[in-house]
């Protein structure tokens, strides 16, 4: 075991989060609708954590468990010492995409999240159309949902033209400004 | 008129262009006026907040800050996800001044932080609820499924709508219109939220135990505030019942479409012809 | 002219490792006043207090300075020294050179600097002290004790058997507490009632204890030795003196849905009633607040039926006073309801049990005879789960102590319920399992080991219905944090033990210390674990804090002899550092004009007004004047009175005033 204080003095530092204070009772895995999806439940990860082992801060951030939190804050609400476990998991996510660790399987996710925004730092708004269109060149699932679109498009949920916001140079001013 | 500001959000727009719909027309049966907010932009929504925390807080500050700037101390946000954003930023930025000041030089707009805002329950139950039960022509005698999502309700200490587990607003508010809320099990557990593309099967399974939660009980619809859930439990019915190896054909209403036509609003009028799965009851009630 | 001792003490090394304590002597040693001045390495010990006693005698000291460690620890030593020498005792003074010098500062010159003068302040203090005598007070040879749970019982039979008079007052109908409502008691299986019963008879009968049951403690005045209590007798609503306890009134009430508190609202009981059969007193209250006579002025039934004519519904509420000598505490816990609990349904689910409502299921003189099955239909449950911790160690919602008792209680209705239910199944979900006690860890191991109990390391995260059954939806992370779910007839939650509701009112009205979460202070959580920082007035049991029933015995025998060791003396010494108001001669009586803004003032109630009455009888004047036995010395009412009239006793102005001027007068 590769003791590291560097990698949970970072993340307390930016999440203010003092991870000695899981005491592994797991009522987050428990009330966790991924956790069955996840490599390591809510509860793992605390624990992970907790032994300072670099080895293990590192599958973190090459797990598929990051990806899969979908923030719905079910962990915190319940969690008797009120860890944010939600902070923690954005704060993995972002370490883990700034240095390239993302877990190959959930690379669709990834995926889908940056044509979202590639969609709206041009029109300011979600161009669903758009997205799609992104999120198919980014993952190469070219045929999925393609019964789908037609539909939406007949009854009136798909647009086929952007709506764009006069303020788009704002716009991308705060991504680029927001840039790590 | 009560004038209210007006933040729609992109799914309102686009694929959910049903809720806002129903949102405006129930607004104008109650004589509210909602103004849009000029030149809004998208909240960010999951994407950004997985992505990129500060990229998150300054898309939604910006919405925030034009608000402000046009002069509106009150915004309606009927998506669940966006009014989460909305407050949640909000919150952010109030208990940090030097985020705020940070945030604000990326918006380049000053931003004071004290607009209200409103998700569609507390619309209602501020400006319609005393007045709802005599406005009810058809009532929905139907028996509903209350579905809160994680969005309305956490984290709650922020939002501070409604309880916790077991949330009532949307009950309370449906059985004003007529209809019959039923107790269950999955009222705020999640849909699968923005893995509708990514990760269908997520979906699939998480919408799956909600539909069929619902559906054993005995509910003859059910009841949304958000488009994320209701494109999840609606237009993903296919991969549901598939997950499910049963069909389930339940409708899944907005609750301004729901109340709206409580208020004798026109099944067109509210959009019910949009949803995937069709809007239809059973004779017998 | 004053001879003034001074007597600097090294304390081992823990005052002259920082401080040079010959030089702080020496330099004692010349000022003004001072006879004799030395150092010495123990001046606590027996030759450094021959030490003292010598230089008394030989010196004629007329005042005494020890240069040592704080008053709380030695000041009564040295006291006692000097009155064995012959010198007044209160002509003794104490300066704290450790704990206020050497322990909080380096080794340099200002710290002995700055000893030297706490030395002086105390030198020039001492010479204007003046002798004081110890104030006796006569001790009333009577106990209070309030609460009848099995805390109570112990504490007024062992008060009751030392000889010594004992008032018990309990808030229910009947003594018996908690420990009445449990089926068996962990380690040992033994039937709690059987254990209890007899005792609770011998507390009604023993000659030495007045009971009083349906009553509260409504006021608290005096002191140790010297108590006045009122107490409230709650209108009972029936004559003691002509009921026999037949029980016909209870049967015939019409009234009988009412949930039964003793049941945990699993049974219901009637309008008129005793809260169970072996109650002591065995004689039933009417509970007003449900009787349909006093809601609605019609009824009437048992008044009717009475054979004796015991009924009497225009009984008010009766007030009693009592003076006593010493209380001691006993009220006991409480546990959270169901409904505490939003992840496990608000209370809404009818088969969600807390441990105390199992604790009726599984009792034979529960509503279902002991037989478990569930409140919603009757059945019983083959499959059970057991949910540790519920509000325990939950800072965010409950309280963030352990229980201490749930652990053990758990492992009794697991194993409980599998000697019942045969073919069932029982799930607990625990984080650890503390079974610190004699025979603690063998009881849970048995519920393991032999009946099969299945433990689930892990919480649950919530719990819903579907179908008539509860679904359990936990973790187990000695799987890997895997989720678990259980599909339950019946769920037990072992709910937290939290302070009784009026714990916070009555500790108030007793001037007793109260922690966070509204238990009684302990004087001292280790050395002085049954008093109370009142004198006089002790505790034991759960009100302290959550306990078994082995420990809450032990504590109220703890607290029963330190209230027969009070009363084992006729008298009580107390110091005199109290406050008194001056009095010279006439015309003019006494500097106080009679405002009596101290008696506002005083915290204890202990000043009153006396009136100076001339030879005729007429007030010449009105003064304030201080119970020197209610005195506690606090010194609030000094700085409120306008015309310097009180002063407190060995902490006067004049004395204060000397030691600051010794300061600035460099």
């Amino acid at each position: 075991m590769i003791a590291n204080q560097k990698s949970i003095l970072e993340l307390q530092q930016h999440t203010g989060v003092n991870v000695n204070r899981c005491y592994q009772c797991g009522k987050c895995s428990a009330g966790c609708q991924l956790a069955d999806e996840m490599d390591f439940p809510p509860s793992m990860v605390m624990h992970m954590l907790q032994t300072r082992d670099e080895e293990l801060f590192q599958q973190l951030l090459n797990s598929k468990t990051i990806w899969l939190c979908v923030s719905c804050q079910n962990c915190i609400e319940r969690c008797p010492m009120s860890i944010d476990i939600p902070q923690i998991m954005d704060y993995l996510r972002e370490k883990s995409a700034g240095e390239h660790k993302i877990n190959h399987q959930s690379r669709d996710i990834v995926a889908f999240h940056r044509a979202f925004l590639d969609s709206i730092k041009y029109t300011g708004r979600l161009y669903e159309i758009g997205l799609i269109a992104g999120y198919k060149t980014r993952t190469f699932h070219l045929t999925q949902d393609v019964k789908l679109a037609p539909k939406m498009y007949a009854k009136g949920k798909l647009p086929l033209v952007p709506e764009m916001i006069k303020g788009t140079r704002n716009i991308k001013g705060i991504f680029s400004r927001t840039k790590h | 008129m009560k004038k209210l500001g007006f933040y729609p959000g992109c799914s309102l727009k686009g694929s959910s262009s049903e809720y806002a719909q129903s949102v405006l027309a129930v607004a104008k049966a109650f004589d509210l006026e909602l103004t849009e907010i000029n030149d809004w932009n998208c909240c960010g929504a999951t994407a950004a907040h997985n992505m990129n925390k500060e990229l998150a807080l300054s898309l939604s500050a910006r919405i925030l800050a034009l608000a402000e700037k046009q002069g509106m101390t009150e915004v309606v946000v009927p998506c669940a996800a966006c009014y989460n954003r909305l407050t949640v930023t909000q919150h952010e930025l109030n208990k940090d001044e030097a985020l705020k000041q940070r945030v604000s030089d990326i918006i380049e707009m000053p931003i004071s932080g004290n607009l209200q805002i409103l998700n569609v329950m507390q619309l209602i139950d501020k400006y319609v609820a005393d007045r709802l039960e005599e406005k009810v022509t058809t009532p929905f005698g139907h028996k509903v499924a209350c579905y809160y999502g994680c969005l309305l309700v956490r984290p709650h200490n922020i939002l501070q709508f409604d309880r916790l587990e077991d949330p009532q607003s949307m009950d309370i508010l449906m059985k004003r219109s007529g209809a019959e809320p039923i107790a269950w099990g999955f009222k705020t557990e999640c849909c699968g939220a923005g893995f509708s593309v990514s990760r269908t099967d997520v979906v699939a399974k998480l919408s799956g135990n909600i539909v069929k939660d619902a559906a054993d009980r005995g509910a003859e619809a059910i009841i949304v505030a958000c488009p994320m859930c209701q494109s999840n439990l609606d237009m993903r019915r296919p991969q549901i019942n598939e997950y499910l190896k049963q069909k389930i054909d339940i409708p899944v209403l907005y609750i301004t479409q729901a109340i709206g036509l409580a208020v004798g609003l026109s099944p067109k009028e509210v959009g019910l012809q949009k949803h995937f799965v069709p809007v239809e009851f059973s004779e017998q009630h | 002219m004053s001879k003034i001792g001074v007597f600097i003490c090294h304390c081992g090394e823990n005052i002259s490792a920082t401080v040079d304590c010959e030089k702080v002597a020496a330099e004692a040693g010349k000022m003004e006043g001072v006879e004799f001045a030395t150092d010495y390495k123990y001046m606590c010990s027996d030759p450094g207090q021959t030490l003292i006693k010598n230089a008394i005698k030989e010196k004629g000291l007329t005042g005494v300075v020890v240069g040592a460690c704080s008053p709380r620890m030695h000041e009564p030593t040295f006291r006692k020294a000097c009155a064995e020498a012959g010198l007044n005792p209160y002509l003794c003074e104490m300066s704290n050179l450790r704990e206020h010098c050497s322990w909080v500062h380096e080794k340099n010159e200002q710290t002995t600097e700055k000893a030297i003068d706490l030395v002086k302040m105390l030198v020039e203090k001492v010479k204007k002290n003046k002798p004081l005598n110890a104030i006796k007070v006569p001790i009333t040879k009577k106990a209070l004790v309030i609460g009848g749970g099995i805390a109570g019982i112990q504490a007024a039979l062992d008060i009751a058997n030392a000889g010594q008079q004992v008032i018990m007052v309990e808030k229910e109908p009947s003594i018996g507490g908690h420990m009445s409502q449990l089926s068996e008691t962990f380690p040992t299986l033994d039937c709690s009632q059987c254990i209890l019963t007899p005792r609770m008879v011998e507390v009604a009968q023993h000659p030495n204890i007045t009971l009083y049951t349906y009553a509260e403690l409504e006021h608290l005045d005096g002191f140790i030795g010297n108590f006045k209590a009122t107490i409230r007798l709650k209108a009972k609503s029936v004559d003691y003196k002509l009921c026999t306890g037949c029980g016909l009134c209870t049967t015939k009430c019409p009234s009988k849905k009412i949930p039964s508190e003793f049941n945990e609202g699993l049974g219901m009981r009637t309008a008129i009633y005793t809260p169970f059969p072996q109650a002591v007193p065995n004689k039933p209250v009417i509970d007003r607040a449900n009787c349909t006579y006093y809601q609605k002025g019609k009824c009437k039934v048992c008044e009717k039926v009475c054979p004796t004519g015991a009924i009497q519904y225009d009984l008010p509420d009766q007030f009693i006073t009592e003076d006593i000598g010493a209380v001691v505490i006993a009220t006991g816990f409480n546990v959270l309801k169901t409904d505490f609990f939003p992840e496990y349904g608000y209370g809404k689910y009818a088969d969600v049990l807390t441990g105390l409502q199992f604790e009726r299921l599984a009792s034979a003189s529960g509503p279902t005879l002991g037989e478990i099955r569930r409140p919603s239909d009757g059945q019983i449950p083959k499959k059970i789960v057991f949910i540790a911790c519920s509000g325990s160690r939950d800072p965010a919602k409950g309280i963030p102590y352990c229980s201490k008792i749930c652990c053990m209680y758990t492992a009794k209705h697991a194993m409980l319920y599998q000697h019942k239910v045969h073919d069932g199944e029982s799930y607990v979900f625990y984080m650890d399992i503390r079974a610190g006690g004699k025979n603690y860890e063998e009881f849970v191991r048995r519920a393991i080991e032999d009946d099969g109990v299945n433990y689930i390391r892990g919480r649950v995260a919530r719990i819903y219905e579907k179908g008539g059954k509860y679904i359990v939806k936990g973790a187990d992370t000695l799987l890997g944090s895997k989720p678990v779910e259980i599909e339950a007839d019946m769920v037990v939650l072992a709910t937290a033990g939290v302070s009784n509701p009026g714990a916070e009112e009555l500790a108030q009205k007793m001037h007793v210390s109260y922690d966070a979460y509204k238990f009684f202070a302990e004087a001292h959580p280790k050395l002085k674990p049954v008093e109370t920082n009142t004198a006089g007035i002790f505790l034991c049991g759960a009100c302290q804090a959550p306990k078994d029933i082995p420990e809450t015995v032990g504590m109220a025998s703890g607290a029963a002899a330190k209230v027969i060791g009070l009363f084992s003396n006729s008298e009580l010494t107390r110091e005199p550092l109290i406050a008194v108001v001056n009095r010279s001669a006439p015309p003019v009586f006494s500097t106080c004009v009679g405002c009596c803004m101290c008696q506002t003032a005083c915290p204890y109630n202990a000043i009153e007004r006396e009136e100076i009455k001339g030879r005729d009888g007429s007030v010449i004047k009105t003064v304030a004047k201080v119970n020197p036995g209610l005195c506690q010395g606090c010194g609030t009412c000094v700085a409120f009175c306008r015309s310097k009239a009180i002063d407190m006793q060995g902490f006067s102005n004049e004395q204060m005033f000397a030691e600051v001027m010794a300061l600035l007068n460099e």
